[in-house]
């Protein structure tokens, strides 16, 4: 369960500091899949760092062209996740690759979890993951693995920042409906 | 093809029954617990025989285990490990995740149901009271004959009046939208959302993603069985028509309050279809009070706003994979009727129900946190569900309503959690495997 009935003000950026490990200890809220990470001023989000397996980097590459082509094709099809923004890094390290896999979405990650799995399969999200060392070869059927997964590899923020804090997508979008409304209704005024 | 002949009955039909009583019970030794199992798994309905037989019959027994309870029965370590996590820890462990707090929460639930030593229950419906009355003499004296087996509580159930068609203490007309399993030589209704594959309310068949997942060991036990989430929720009637009379004037309008809240009016018909005015035709009609869905024939909610009963449990077009999150649903309700008009009397009447389903994280867990407790759920930012949603009277509830919106702030608490537990319901097969643990091969 989320806790979002709180209603900060839009108009006034926030920053929070996070506990290390990312939990503040006193009120640790639990999900299905285990712990949540609480909500920031940047709402919720994940940041995944991963090892990728070694020579495995065209994949990375040719999945960015698939999914560039899912989301366009289907421009609903993360809907659900209620994302913001995502972004997919590989960076060098000691001359191994790793992955990094970012999101900013308006919901705890644990509430989705299975239609995340679900979205993985139906766009071709998944290669990416299976190109990732340890990753569960039974993942498909085994959402729990999945998620322990995402969670062994989270790195939490100790730091997060919201120009708008706490604001949703849908909102954001809903704002931009009625501005074009407006705007519509000015110009049927002339 | 789904094996009718092992499938306990209740997984796929409905009792004709007025009457019930659930028994909560413990093992003190898992010797005696199994000769309990023996005889009385002689009583149990597989789905095929149910059917066969249904005309005649006049009484139709459950049984199902805790996770515990296969432990107390002998169920080795290697193979209790293999099952879900969830299922592991019990619903107790869960209340958070479920919503289960304050007044909500395990210590206050009245049946035992919170105890780790609750091992079994005997779900038993009865076509009327007399025959409730004979099988309990006999269960009686089968509990007699084993000591070793303790009865933690009981609950009798009872229909509510008038009894032609199946309603809640609150008057709301029940069992309209069930999901209907591929191969079960059932037909859904229109709106009912289609086949949905066997796997995802038994175990050992193909879901809707695939295969299905791997069965708890060994196969003998889990094939043909699933998990089920009891809940006893108390219906505060006495609260309920207050709270109708504090906001409708005359009795139309209190009848609007209560479809408002519950997105169909009290004689089952759907607000989408009936939005101004009841329509009990409508209502009583399984070909029509089920056809309807939310995303292009109400999506603001001025028909069924966003928030209701119905929206949560099956938001229907307004969701994703839907088909991954459908649940069978069985009980009855429980304790008497409070006449209209009468105050309320301080009795606990409400229902005590069943969620069947493959996967309690994925489907039972999924439905409570997200839909029933989540706060934000539609965007509506301080809202639970306004029926079965853990209230505590600081929540809000939004009408949508042309040119501005009615919003209830305070809204009470309607219902309460008395007790809970999961169990596993295992085939017919599995309960024969369980009663003859540790009995040499032969």
């Amino acid at each position: 369960m989320s806790n979002t009935s709180k209603k900060p003000d839009w108009s006034k950026p926030a920053a929070m500091a996070l506990p290390k490990g990312g939990y503040f200890p006193n009120r640790v809220e639990q999900g299905r899949y285990g712990p949540i990470f609480p909500k920031t001023p940047a709402n919720y989000g994940f940041t995944i760092i991963a090892k990728i397996i070694p020579g495995r980097e065209p994949a990375f590459y040719e999945y960015a062209q698939r999914i560039e082509k899912a989301v366009a094709d289907a421009p609903d099809c993360l809907a659900v996740l209620k994302l913001h923004y995502l972004r997919w890094v590989l960076f060098p390290i000691k001359g191994e690759t790793y992955f990094m896999y970012q999101g900013i979405f308006d919901t705890d990650f644990d509430k989705y979890t299975e239609d995340a799995v679900a979205i993985f399969t139906s766009t071709g999200l998944r290669t990416v993951f299976e190109n990732l060392e340890g990753f569960p070869e039974d993942w498909q059927t085994n959402p729990a693995a999945f998620a322990r997964f995402v969670r062994e590899h989270q790195c939490p923020s100790f730091l997060e920042y919201g120009e708008y804090p706490f604001v949703s997508a849908d909102e954001i979008k809903k704002a931009l409906a009625l501005k074009a409304s407006f705007s519509t209704m000015l110009d049927q005024m002339q | 093809m789904l094996d009718f002949d092992d499938i306990q009955h209740i997984l796929l039909t409905r009792a004709p029954a007025l009457n019930g009583r659930y028994v909560f019970v413990s093992f003190r030794d898992a010797e005696g617990g199994r000769a309990w199992l023996s005889t009385l798994l002689e009583t149990v309905h597989s789905a095929r025989a149910m059917r066969e037989s249904v005309a005649r019959d006049r009484r139709w027994v459950t049984l199902a285990f805790t996770w515990n309870g296969l432990r107390a029965l002998g169920v080795d370590e290697a193979s209790l490990a293999t099952f879900p996590d969830e299922f592991k820890q019990g619903m107790v462990a869960r209340a958070e995740i479920l919503g289960d707090t304050g007044e909500n929460h395990p210590e206050h639930w009245v049946d035992g149901t919170a105890s780790p030593e609750l091992h079994a229950i005997v779900i038993l419906f009865a076509r009327d009271a007399e025959e409730r009355a004979r099988c309990v003499a006999q269960h009686d004296e089968l509990l007699a004959r084993h000591e070793s087996v303790r009865v933690l509580s009981t609950l009798d159930l009872e229909a509510t009046p008038p009894f032609d068609y199946a309603h809640d203490h609150f008057g709301y007309r029940d069992r309209l939208s069930q999901p209907v399993i591929e191969g079960s030589g059932d037909v859904p209704t229109p709106g009912s959302g289609g086949f949905i594959k066997a796997g995802e309310f038994i175990l050992g068949y193909p879901d809707e993603s695939g295969p299905g997942p791997a069965l708890p060991q060994p196969e003998i036990l889990s094939r043909n069985g699933t998990f089920m989430a009891y809940r006893r929720l108390e219906e505060h009637v006495g609260r309920f028509r207050s709270f109708l009379r504090e906001h409708g004037q005359t009795p139309e309008e209190q009848e609007l309050v209560a479809a408002k809240l519950m997105g169909r009016w009290r004689s089952g018909a759907p607000l989408v279809l009936a939005p101004e005015r009841d329509d009990p035709a409508l209502g009583a009609d399984p070909q029509r009070n089920n056809d309807f869905g939310y995303k292009e024939q109400d999506p603001h909610g001025y028909a069924v706003p966003l928030g209701t009963h119905i929206r949560r449990m099956n938001p229907r077009d307004t969701a994703a994979n839907m088909s991954r999150r459908r649940m069978i649903r069985r009980g009855a309700t429980y304790g008497p009727p409070l006449p209209e008009g009468a105050p309320d009397d301080g009795v606990e009447r409400g229902i005590a129900a069943f969620v069947i389903c493959a996967s309690l994280i994925r489907q039972f867990e999924f439905a409570q946190s997200v839909w029933v407790n989540d706060k934000n759920f539609h965007e509506l930012g301080n809202e639970r569900d306004p029926i079965i949603g853990n209230q505590d009277g600081t929540l809000e509830y939004k009408i949508p309503k042309r040119p501005i919106r009615k919003k209830i702030t305070g809204l009470p608490a309607f219902t309460s959690v008395r007790g809970g537990a999961y169990f596993f319901l295992p085939g017919l097969r599995a309960l024969r495997w369980l009663a003859a643990l540790g009995r040499a091969p032969s």
